[in-house]
Order: C-alpha cells, then structure tokens, then sequence
C-alpha cells in the first residue's frame, strides 16, 4: 500500500514533547478517510521512516482530514515533530481494529486513559459525546491519569468534557496549584460508583498501567470479558504481512490494536516474546 | 442532624461492622470541619486522632526546605487519613491539609486504642481494615515510583 501525500493543516503543542497534527489531503484528490475510534495510520516522515499513529480526531463520515497526537521518542516521531504547518507527510490507513462501541450498548463504558493513551481513546469520546439521545451508550465516564497536569492532553477539551460527562483527573505529581487528585489513576478506578456486572472497559497507556488498571476492575468484579486494552508494538508494514508486530497467535496491526482482555491475558503475562 | 453512629455506617470503612459495635466506636467520635487551608494533622506533632473524610479533598504533604509542600497523595469523601494513632510514638508522619471545605468525622485514637484492647474481636477486626487501607496505599505509592507515564522506567525505583 502506497503512502498517500497529506499536508500538516494545523500542528499544535500539546506540552514539550508531544503534539497533535491535522493533515488534510495534498492537490485536488480529496479522498475520504473514514476510520472507526481505536484505528491507526502508518505516518511517513520522508527520509526517515514510518510509525503507527493512532487517529485522535472525531471520526466523522466522509471527512478527508485526520488528526494525530504524537509523542517525540526516537528517530521518526523526532522526524515528524521538526514538520511545520504546510510541510508533507506520507500517510497509509486507517488500519487495525477499532473499539468494540457495540459491546457497550445499554451498558456503563468506563474510559480509562494513561498519559498519551487518551489519544486512541479521544474519538470514543467524541462519538460518546454525539450519541443522539436515547444515547445507545446511557452512561459513560472518563479516568485519566497523567504524569504531571502539564502533561495532560487537550487540557480545555477535558475541562468542556467534564460539564458533559464524568471526567476524573489524576496525576502522579503536581504543585500546589493544581487542586485535583494527585494519586495513580487506579484508586478513583477502585473507588467510583459503578455496576461491575453492567459495564464495559476500554483501556489505553502504558502496558503497567493498564495491567494494574485490570486488577483493580478484576477485584471490583468486571469480567476479563468486558475488558479492552489497545496494545502497541513497533510496526513495519502494518496490513498483516511482515510479522513484525506478532504478539503470541495475533499480529497487532491486524488483529488489533484493540483486544479483548480475556483473549490475550495469557499473552499480556509473558515478559519477553 | 445524623449520629455520628449513623455517619459511621454510611462510611465505608466501618460498613459491614455490627452496629453495637459502631455504636460502641461512636462514642470516640465527633463531627469536624476544616476550610481550605486548614490542618487536619502537622508532622511530628501529636497523632491523637483518625479521620474518616465525609467529604472534600485533602492533601497528604510533607514540606521540604528551599522548595515548599510537597505533596504525596490527595483524599477525598470515603476515604481515611491516619493510623500513626495506632504505633508509638503516636506522631504523624505527614501534614494533612484541607484543599476546600472538608467534613469529617474525628476519632479520638486514644480512646479508640483503649476499646480494641478491651474488645480483642473488634481489635483485630479494625486491624484488618486498616491493613487493607495500607496495603492499597503501598500499592499506589509504588506504582507513583514506577513512573509509568515517563519515557523510560526509572533506573531502580525506591532504592534509597
Ligand atoms: C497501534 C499503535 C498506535 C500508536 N499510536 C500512537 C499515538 O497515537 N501517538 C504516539 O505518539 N505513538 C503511538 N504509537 C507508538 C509509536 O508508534 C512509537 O512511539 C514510534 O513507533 C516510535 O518510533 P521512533 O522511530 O520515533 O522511535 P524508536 O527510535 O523506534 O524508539 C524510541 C524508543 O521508544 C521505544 N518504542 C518505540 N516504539 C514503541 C512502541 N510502539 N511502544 C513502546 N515503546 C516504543 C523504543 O523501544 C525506544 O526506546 C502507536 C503504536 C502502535 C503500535
Ligand atoms: S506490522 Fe507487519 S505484520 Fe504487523
């Protein structure tokens, strides 16, 4: 599958560090890019490489844009962070699986989101958020936990989501100004008030901190089976075909991202495959 | 206006508990507010109390020179603060501070110390749920070390 020319629209910083972009097609051929929460792109920093972003913008019909939230580690995302507004980025998508909305119908979601992790997990918001009503989702409630309240994603968003919807913040650190929970995200998770029996859970961040978010939900009594997590690994062609991404009998890029807990528990125990 | 006994049930940490016996713990308690800004307990100064937070949010702090209060950890409504009652020298560790209007119920730790020695059963009983207080809080204090949401795992988390 050949790249796609896209061109960064808009590029904003999110804290030092990581940063969301809007690409919107090159030239005239406007093609839609209609992909489902939970989805990712193979993004091209020419010259340097691809990596799998996942899309963090709504996920409308029909639209030719999409958003990307990216965190700067090694070479690539190095690569795409020095791209300016108007630069060009190579881009091949949408890929993967995306959230399973359907399993939370007429039930509570639980969100919970780690650092970077809410990236993947902002278009379910977004979807949530746009149910017309009777909403086919009746409650639903964000956990986000973050290093430090600079380092949270899309800090305005959260504030206009949480006169919307349940929004509870935490960070590991903060000074005397922030005034909410300073804790990991799993004690609001251990404490909230919410069916076990009747709920679904869609995780995202760093692998400790969903696992240590799976045992609080598991000691709460939420099956294995109505848990998901979004797995990363690092990725090369992402349609199924290198084995890059192999994960026990699953290949990431094709079978996920997003798992069912109870499906891939035994692989998520392994410490080095 | 409620019981402190009837308070007692509605907190979930002496939920399940006989009501002779929440009633026998009532009488160590009585009801407090604090304003934001307000200590609920100072470090090293006497542990003379166990809070059980009704609600509101506090601040688990601990101060340190040239840099100001650091803190650890924040409570809100259904949580507790406070075992340092328990174990000599009955001092606390740590500052507890009101963010914004805190409602709690305060235990004197004496008196609650002198009923768990004249009732053993309902010793061990507040001691087991203490423990799982604390070992939850251990649990979430190495998980604050791991540091999940950094680029890369510290080296050696806790090592002092
Ligand atoms: C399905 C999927 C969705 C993703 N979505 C996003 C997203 O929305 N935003 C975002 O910023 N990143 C996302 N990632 C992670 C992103 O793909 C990697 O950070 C990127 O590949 C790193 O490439 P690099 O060349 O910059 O770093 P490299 O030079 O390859 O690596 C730098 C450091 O990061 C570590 N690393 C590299 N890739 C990963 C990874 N996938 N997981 C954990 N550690 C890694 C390496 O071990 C190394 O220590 C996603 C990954 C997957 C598989
Ligand atoms: S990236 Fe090639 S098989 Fe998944």
């Amino acid at each position: 599958m050949i790249p796609r020319i896209y061109r960064i629209e808009r590029r904003t910083e999110e804290y030092p560090g990581a940063f969301t972009v809007h690409l919107a097609p090159n030239g005239e051929d406007v093609v839609s890019h209609d992909f489902s929460p939970g989805q990712f792109n193979m993004l091209y920093a020419f010259g340097a490489g691809e990596v799998a972003i996942s899309m963090s913008g709504q996920a409308l019909p029909g639209r030719s844009h999409t958003v990307h939230t990216i965190r700067t580690r090694g070479m690539v995302t190095s690569a795409l962070a020095r791209l300016r507004e108007g630069e060009e980025i190579g881009v091949r998508g949408p890929f993967g699986s995306g959230w399973p909305l359907a399993e939370a119908a007429n039930k509570e979601l639980l969100v919970i989101a780690g650092g970077l992790g809410l990236a993947p997990l902002r278009p379910v918001i977004y979807h949530l958020l746009n149910q017309s009503k009777p909403r086919p989702i009746p409650r639903f409630r964000l956990f986000y936990g973050a290093r430090r309240p600079e380092e949270m994603l899309y800090r305005s968003e959260l504030e206009a989501w949480n006169r919307e919807m349940e929004v509870q913040l935490s960070v590991d650190h903060a000074d005397p100004s922030w005034h909410g929970n300073i804790g990991v995200i799993t004690k609001p998770v251990s404490s909230a008030d919410f069916d076990p029996k009747g709920c679904v859970a869609f995780l995202c961040g760093p692998e400790a901190m969903m696992r240590f978010s799976i045992q609080v939900l598991m000691e709460r009594g939420v099956s294995p089976a109505d848990i998901y997590i979004s797995m990363e690994r690092n990725m090369k062609c992402g349609t199924g075909l290198c084995g890059h991404c192999q994960w026990g009998p699953n290949f990431i890029c094709k079978n996920g991202p997003v798992f069912r807990y109870s499906d891939v528990r035994n692989w998520l125990g392994i410490r080095a495959l | 206006m409620k019981t402190i006994a009837e308070r007692l049930q509605e907190h979930g940490f002496f939920q399940g508990l006989p009501r002779e016996q929440q009633n026998f713990i009532a009488g160590c308690g009585e009801n407090s507010v604090f304003q934001s800004g307000d200590y609920l307990a100072r470090e090293g100064e006497p542990a003379d109390y166990f809070f059980l937070i009704r609600s509101g949010r506090v601040a688990v702090e601990t101060f340190v020179p040239n840099h100001g209060a650091l803190c650890l950890q924040t409570l809100e409504g259904g949580d507790i603060f406070g075992w340092s009652w328990l174990f000599p020298p009955y001092e606390w560790t740590f500052d507890a501070r009101a963010q914004d209007t805190v409602h709690a119920i305060r235990l004197n730790g004496k008196c609650l110390r002198e009923k768990c020695e004249a009732e053993p059963a309902l010793g061990f009983e507040l001691l087991k749920r203490f423990a799982r207080i604390t070992t939850a809080r251990l649990k979430e204090a190495r998980i604050q070390l791991l540091d999940l949401y950094g680029d890369r795992p510290p080296a050696n988390p806790g090592a002092t």
